[in-house]
């Protein structure tokens, strides 16, 4: 016969107890101590803010040439200045703004859908580690920017026409509200390629965590319990190798910025007419003895948004780092 | 040793192949018509014999294969008789490979710039490392301090700020506004040195691209050294010679910096042939007429060719460095090849 012991009582006040403390908790926590990083979230979400809503709330027009205010200095009627044609430089920025950051997140989300997916199978798998990584290996020795180059410039006629002809189809009161098919076209090209060339690093990285994670108890025990692998690999372990993909994120949503940027430095990016902030640098650049104001604010836009998402990173990393926390 | 070189070597074969394979690949299945650049006034039947004659219409394996074998065999030996001035085999009816925008080899016109590529962004790479990392030590070693901070602090703003615009606001002010430098380079200019005056406009017109690139690396190797160096300091085996009564200087330059300068050394080898790539854009900026500016204007040109042997190149460049880095790594750090 066996005896049961009833569970003691234990009584706690409301001040003994602790409150709970969570992953994210802490990591909030520790980030809040990383100053630098703090500052440059503020300024990343004024810069975020400013692009979202500022055409709501300020009426220029970027489109809009008027040649009174040709080379116009940071005045009322135009905060920024204006460029060669009068076009408001403020409400250009806001424009190329949206797009600039557009690029640089989505670009990550593909760079990280890519990465994570071949390192959790080729960390989980190990018959597919190989091949994976070997895959990995020549992307790698693949040289970026020349590739980014050529493929833009080689590939934008068909993906125009392309786009082009998928667009007709659709009603053409909902073709008025959108943009052309050649910036559309471009656009997810722009994107695709970036973020296709750059996902191998997250891939090692989080393949090297599988390996790790993949070694615990409660994956044997989830095992134990008949999991299936799908579960066992989206339950379990992407949960627990997350935080490098996380800090990766940031740094790959600064380093997309700064690669659509110098390809429309180059002018191989968007069409003239559509202002993205390396378009607009890339247009300021031949008239800068006229107006410093033209390569000066893009370019202080791309450097400030940049500077930001890396502090972040670093403070995301230092944050999320369990060695570090004290 | 020798084995882990040699089975380096066998891994770097496929990948040579795939990447070549890739780069053919993505310009065959490219649009882009050799005779596109031709005058309209040549007839269309002239047209296909032209695209004829030049092999457009071959299968796509054969125009591979014989790509390949232009590029790893033919090409070589052409520049090793260049080098050498003697004859191999049949020389005058080798094939050369052609630039379809400037009709010459393709390998003179990479003869003739790479030079200029290599001297200025080269030496700018050797500035950035010379003096990142005893920024780096120092920061690491005094970790917090007042030079630590204003160290990471420009670190991570030259590691920002994209050099297209460091790069334009240098030209704005130090040759626009204060005319110290000029913003084009010339290439042109006969450096002797007997020629006082022409080592000097050398130097001046090198200063600004070589600060611009300078400054890039510097950041990028100096976070990257101080970050090795801390994960040193606080090592065992530092610990061990500090109580052993070794001085100050010996335990962090003998015994820290030794050890933290191996990831470095593989940083600096990986980054060689980021050297050709990041011309692209400082050649863009300053003029300089280096390989960057020549793969730009075949890019613009849409001369395949060009574009193709420039791409494979910086392709070969990485693995190659790959390689050394990993050999490198593996002599100044045995334990590695024995894994």
């Amino acid at each position: 016969m066996s005896t049961t012991t009833k569970p003691a009582k234990i009584e706690i006040s409301g001040e003994q107890l602790q409150e709970s403390r969570t992953l994210w908790g802490d990591t909030w926590r520790q980030f809040r101590k990383h100053k630098l990083a703090m500052l440059a979230s503020a300024v990343l979400i004024a810069i975020v803010l400013l692009v979202v809503v500022g055409p709501f709330l300020y009426s220029g027009d970027p489109e809009h040439i008027d040649f009174s205010f040709k080379y116009s200095g940071m005045t009322a009627e135009r905060p920024f200045g204006a460029d060669d044609l009068g076009r408001d430089l403020f409400a250009r920025i806001i424009q190329g703004g949206r797009v600039s950051l557009l690029i640089g997140v989505t670009a990550m989300a593909i760079a990280m859908t890519v990465g994570t997916l071949v390192g959790l199978l080729a960390g989980y798998f190990s018959w597919m580690d190989n091949i994976l990584m070997r895959i990995t290996d020549i992307f790698l020795s693949l040289p970026r920017l020349p590739l980014l180059l050529v493929i833009t410039l080689l590939f934008r006629e068909p993906i125009n026409s392309l786009v082009a002809d998928m667009m007709s189809v659709l009603p053409a009161e909902m073709r008025g509200n959108m943009l052309a098919p050649s910036e559309i076209g471009i656009f997810f090209m722009i994107v695709s390629i970036i973020g296709l060339l750059g996902w191998m690093p997250t891939a090692r990285l989080v393949r090297g965590e599988v390996l790790t994670v993949k070694e615990r108890e409660y994956v044997l025990a989830a095992r134990s319990l008949g999991a299936s692998s799908r579960s066992i690999i989206f339950r379990h372990i992407l949960p627990n190798v997350l935080s490098p993909v996380i800090v990766a994120a940031t740094f790959s949503i600064a380093s997309a910025i700064i690669s659509e940027s110098a390809l429309s430095f180059l002018g191989l990016g968007f069409p003239p007419d559509f202002p993205t902030w390396g378009r607009i640098l890339f247009d300021g650049q031949g008239h800068v003895n006229k107006s410093i104001l033209l390569v000066m604010w893009p370019g202080l836009m791309i450097s400030l948004t940049v500077l930001c998402v890396n502090f972040i990173g670093d403070g995301l990393r230092d944050a999320l780092d369990p060695r570090l926390r004290k | 040793m020798t084995k882990y070189i040699i089975q380096r070597l066998i891994i770097a074969v496929p990948t040579i192949l795939i990447i070549s394979f890739i780069v053919f690949a993505i310009l065959e299945l490219s649009p882009s018509d050799p005779v596109g650049q031709l005058p309209l006034t040549i007839p269309p039947e002239v047209r296909e014999q032209i695209r004829e004659a030049l092999g457009v219409n071959d299968p796509f394996m054969i125009k591979y294969v014989k790509w390949l074998r232009q590029f790893l065999i033919n090409e070589p030996l052409n520049i090793l008789e260049n080098a050498t001035g003697m004859t191999f085999g049949d020389s005058e009816g080798r094939l050369r490979y052609i630039s379809w925008q400037t009709r010459s080899p393709i390998v003179d016109l990479i003869g003739q710039r790479w030079g200029q590529t290599f001297l200025v962004v080269g030496s700018a790479y050797v500035l950035g490392i010379m003096i990142a990392i005893p920024i780096g030590v120092i920061s690491a070693y005094k970790q917090y301090s007042l030079f630590d901070q204003v160290g990471t602090f420009f670190a991570m703003v030259g590691f920002s700020v994209p050099t297209f615009f460091t790069g334009l606001m240098f030209i704005v002010f130090f040759s626009v506004k204060l005319k110290w430098f000029p913003s084009i380079y010339d290439t042109t200019l006969q450096v002797s040195f007997n020629d006082f005056d022409s080592i000097v406009t050398q130097f001046k017109q090198m200063v600004m691209p070589m600060t611009v690139l300078g400054l890039f690396y510097m950041a990028q190797i100096s976070r990257f050294t101080r970050s090795a160096m801390l994960d040193n300091l606080h090592q065992d085996y530092i610990r061990t010679a500090r109580s052993k009564g070794l001085n100050e200087r010996k335990v962090v330059l003998g015994h820290a910096l030794r050890n933290s300068l191996i990831p470095v050394v593989t940083l600096i080898t990986l980054g060689i042939p980021g050297i050709f790539q990041g011309a692209v854009i400082t050649e863009q900026i300053f003029r300089i007429n280096g390989l960057g500016q020549l793969l730009i204007i075949a890019i613009q040109g849409g001369d395949l060719p060009t574009v193709q042997s420039l791409t494979f190149i910086f392709a070969v460049l990485i693995v190659v460095f790959n390689i050394v880095a990993d050999v490198l790594y593996a002599l100044l750090d045995p334990r590695v090849a024995y894994n």
